[in-house]
């Protein structure tokens, strides 16, 4: 799939935001005044700057509004109205808490139980598409939760929380590489179910249906780029969890290391994200003969 | 709204014939002139005169080689545009309702007053059926020509999609495959009508006739078995051309 910068963008910065609300939703850091103004600045900034982000790749975005009313069958509807839910819940719940001096408690268990809903329904955009194989895995719903979550621990300073959350991340991560290596053969599709034409032998594609490319073709057969994708892994691991659960787990940590392990991390959230994208296959491109 | 109907009256959609088909392209041609001049957003073609030219198309044709071991390659042109699912992926991941199935004749459609152009529905076709226009940022797809097939001001014969319709070789056909009587339930039933990707859980609606058995023709080192039919007549010349060859030799 084309690595769009729109979607990177969408999918990264509004899970760490989410992932931060929802832990100050919880109370985690308890913080009130200016400080909880900053934190709070912080996640909003990056939800929202996410979604909007996500609004670039949209060939209309002046009707975006109308994708909030198909919540009964379509994800990308479910995102939607979800994330605004959590920015209302948790708007109110911060005003209260920075202005007023009030925690109301359970409107803030609400809002961290949406925003964390928002990611996962984020997640399901892509994880129901039984056409990207790579996708199409249980992996990909709990990736994007473990993302948010330990991305989230790292912005709200809840440094046990998060060296444990990292580490585990890195582990699933890894495992996800691994398994959707596999995961388009295991789908059972090549150029001969595809064509329903295996029966009478190999099937190669002597004349594409045009000379040039076509949207298809920019839009789901990536192929460029995935060169470098075993290099690619491994600055991502290294530096989205390795060395941050190093560095948190011998160093004491003050505001400048703290800084430098939250742009490790985001470094290697933006690695491993554009792989995402780039090294996931669309089975329209077998009838390209290509994948 | 996406969600999907439960049943369709009639279950419109085309029959395809991978034994037939030319590979003339003539209906992708016919369906571009059609859908760009009538109901909806062009066809919009960017940098047509360009170096790197691209265009919308609701319908392409794959060329196909197949080869297996004992036989001769044999080429298959292979059509390709909008299956009309029955459980049409595309419909559901819609966020604005613009992408919907007909409940009457199972036509999936887009409202374009509604689309945002988001392309999930493109990412959840694996047919390759929708295109997002570039130049009006709204998905383009088959009608399966709804603006043909019911319009009375249209003579009788021609109220069928544009692709049936312009076919020189009647490698498309068109009708309701929820009658079993119909022409197109019937073709598909004496060839073994296949769908595509039936893995993907898509039902689709258009069936593809498979390629019939090559009829396989093996000789020992003959060129060809009609060889013996192309043998020279005349061995050597005779007569004034005899005279003549034989001068012409000597000199």
């Amino acid at each position: 799939m084309h690595p769009a910068a729109s979607v990177i963008i969408f999918t990264s910065l509004s899970g760490l935001g989410f992932g931060l609300m929802f832990f100050l939703g919880l109370g985690k850091p308890d913080v009130s005044g200016g400080s909880a103004f900053v934190f709070f600045c912080i996640a909003y900034a990056l939800a929202v700057g996410g979604l909007l982000a996500s609004t670039f790749h949209l060939g209309n975005p002046q009707r975006a509004m109308k994708a909030f009313s198909q919540w009964r069958t379509s994800w990308l509807s479910r995102e939607g109205v979800v994330a605004v839910a959590a920015l209302l819940a948790m708007g109110v719940y911060a005003a209260l808490l920075i202005f007023v001096g009030i925690r109301v408690a359970p409107l803030g268990w609400l809002g961290s139980a949406l925003s964390i809903t928002a990611v996962y329904c984020t997640s399901m955009i892509y994880g129901q598409l039984k056409t990207v194989p790579r996708w199409n895995m249980t992996t990909t719903p709990i990736l994007f939760l473990l993302y948010a979550l330990s991305g989230g621990a790292l912005l709200a300073a809840q440094l046990p929380f998060a060296l444990l959350l990292l580490a585990i991340l890195t582990l699933v991560q890894i495992l996800s590489w691994m398994l959707g290596d596999l995961s388009f053969a295991l789908a059972g599709h090549n150029i001969e179910t595809a064509t329903g034409l295996g029966h009478l032998g190999k099937v190669r594609l002597l004349e594409s249906p045009h000379s040039g490319e076509n949207y298809l073709t920019r839009e789901m057969v990536h192929v460029i780029g995935r060169k470098h994708s075993f290099k690619l892994r491994v600055i991502a691991a290294l530096c989205l969890g390795v060395i941050p659960v190093v560095l948190l787990g011998l160093f004491q940590i003050n505001h400048l290391s703290a800084l430098l392990i939250i742009a490790l991390h985001v470094i290697g959230l933006f690695t491993s994200r554009w792989l995402f994208f780039a090294e996931a296959e669309h089975v329209v491109g077998l009838y390209y003969d290509k994948r | 709204m996406t969600d999907l109907p439960t049943s369709t009256t009639k279950k419109l959609g085309l029959v395809i014939d991978l034994d037939i088909c030319v590979g003339c392209h003539a209906c992708v041609i016919n369906c571009k002139e059609w859908n760009t001049s009538n109901y909806g957003a062009p066809l919009s073609d960017i940098d047509a005169y360009g170096s790197n030219p691209v265009g919308t198309f609701l319908n392409r044709i794959h060329t196909y080689e197949v080869k297996s071991d004992d036989k001769l390659a044999q080429t298959v042109h292979f059509p390709k545009s909008c299956l009309h699912c029955e459980d049409a992926p595309c419909v559901t991941v819609c966020p604005t309702g613009a992408s919907y199935k007909r409940s009457e004749d199972g036509i999936v459609l887009v409202n374009e007053s509604d689309c945002i152009g988001c392309g999930l529905c493109a990412w959840a076709c694996p047919y390759g059926a929708r295109e997002l226009d570039a130049a009006e940022g709204v998905m383009k797809k088959c009608t399966l020509c709804v603006d043909r097939i019911y319009n009375e001001n249209l003579p009788e014969i021609d109220r069928e999609p544009a692709c049936v319709r312009t076919c020189p070789a009647n490698a498309r056909h068109f009708g309701d495959f929820a009658d079993p009587e119909s022409d197109v339930s019937r073709m598909s039933a004496a060839r073994g009508g296949m769908q595509l990707m039936p893995q993907q859980d898509t039902k689709p609606v258009n069936r593809y006739l498979p390629p019939r058995p090559k009829a396989d023709i093996q000789t020992d080192g003959d060129i060809d078995i009609l060889a013996p039919f192309l043998e020279p007549v005349a061995e050597t010349p005779k007569g004034l051309l005899g005279w003549l060859d034989k001068a012409l030799e000597a000199l």
